[in-house]
């Protein structure tokens, strides 16, 4: 089973959830929140493999170049332009979808590949750690998070994504592969806004979709009415806690350290299914 | 002299924005006559300022006149060689005019893009 762990808003929890559960479950973790992968900080692993991931960008001959503007007028990222009558790319807005150079009818583009980041695997005890690196500076980490995801669900096909925060193309790509999701939800009106957003990603794409209430110091009636509206099964309630806080800003994993977290995780094991 | 300025949905006013600005003047000294134009990248997903940069070089422009430019809008026009200035107030004729009296200012602070980026 592949369960991808999202929340919209950032800093809600989603790597605390995702470690801690991927340990509960012997799953891989899958660290697809690649501009800034965290779970290596609770997870500690070791014997690492880098492996780097390329992403192509168009280069063009000119003397093969005859100027028709093809590729210009193909590009919907706009990433291409031509001056004095030649073109060229921004490379920070390619997209590296290569229609360029499919597109060309005399050859002319062809793509070159450049590192954009790495993918990171490691062992935290059986558990394989999967982490997906962005180069800082990069603007997509699409092709990133599918080489995480491809080197993750090779080693098992029990997995725990961890997904970037926010609803863009990286969480669908990141939560793309899932049989569920779990949603982490502050219980906030921030925190409930940013999860109504997510929730309609997960819904449009059609997955099951799980709650986990972090940080919860008092019950927030709005989220919870949502909840009970939409018949979306709550798993855990995670109290806001100065202890826990202080644990998890150490890098502490929960699981196996802490009875309260153990129970809790071992809970969400049992009644999350497909 | 061929000269550019972004306009408001009113075809009057200069628009804060360059790359998705609805209209764009296009003014030619020759023979002073003024062209309004849709800005068909007003709506584009990504890379507005760069398609709209594209549109003042085809069109052979020599000078632009706008609020705000983007890194990237402001590269393709600088390649091509297209001043850009800085407007008074928010009147498209009224600045087309100081132009022409060489009383416009360049634009040099060219902001990174608006791009928000999931």
């Amino acid at each position: 089973m592949k369960i991808a762990v999202l929340s919209g808003k950032g800093g809600t929890g989603k790597t605390f959830v995702s470690v801690n559960l991927a340990v509960a479950k012997n799953a891989a973790y899958i660290d697809c929140d690649v501009e800034e992968p965290n779970g290596r900080i609770f997870l500690k692993p070791v014997d690492c493999k880098e492996s780097p991931v390329f992403a192509g960008l168009p280069e063009f001959d000119e003397s093969k170049c005859v100027g028709c503007r093809k590729c210009v007028d193909f590009c919907r990222f706009n990433a291409l332009v031509f001056i004095k009558n030649k073109p060229a790319v921004f490379s920070d807005v390619c997209h590296a979808c290569g229609g360029c150079s499919l597109i060309c009818p005399t050859g002319a583009v062809t793509e070159t590949m450049r590192q954009i980041g790495s993918v990171e695997q490691c062992k935290y005890k059986k558990t394989d750690v999967v982490t997906g690196i962005l180069n800082i500076g990069e603007a997509s980490g699409i092709a990133v998070i599918k080489e995480a995801l491809d080197t993750g669900l090779r080693l098992n096909e029990n997995a725990v994504i961890d997904c970037p925060p926010g609803s863009g193309c990286a969480v669908m790509e990141s939560i793309s592969a899932s049989d569920l999701c779990i949603i982490v939800v502050e219980p906030t009106a921030f925190g409930f806004h940013n999860f109504k957003m997510v929730y309609r990603l997960v819904k449009l794409i059609g997955k099951t979709c799980y709650i986990v209430i972090n940080k919860e110091d008092a019950p927030y009636p709005p989220l919870d009415g949502f909840c009970a509206e939409n018949g979306l099964p709550i798993l855990a309630r995670i109290p806001f806690d100065p202890e826990t806080a202080a644990l998890l800003a150490n890098g502490e994993l929960l699981y196996g350290m802490n009875d309260y977290y153990t129970d809790l995780f071992d809970k969400v094991v049992c009644e999350v299914k497909p | 002299m061929i000269i550019i300025l972004p306009l408001d949905e009113n075809k009057t006013d200069i628009c804060v924005s360059f790359g998705r600005c609805p209209f764009l003047m296009i003014y030619d000294t020759e023979n002073n006559s003024t062209e309004i134009t849709e800005n068909s990248a007003a709506n584009a997903q990504g890379g507005a300022g760069i398609k709209s940069a594209q549109f003042i070089v085809d069109s052979k422009a020599d000078a632009l006149i706008t609020v705000r430019c983007g890194e990237n809008a402001a590269e393709v026009l600088n390649a091509a060689g297209v001043k850009i200035y800085k407007p008074e107030g928010i009147d498209a004729e009224h600045n087309i005019a100081l132009l022409k009296d060489a009383k416009l200012s360049p634009l040099t602070h060219f902001h990174a893009g608006f791009h928000g980026i999931q």
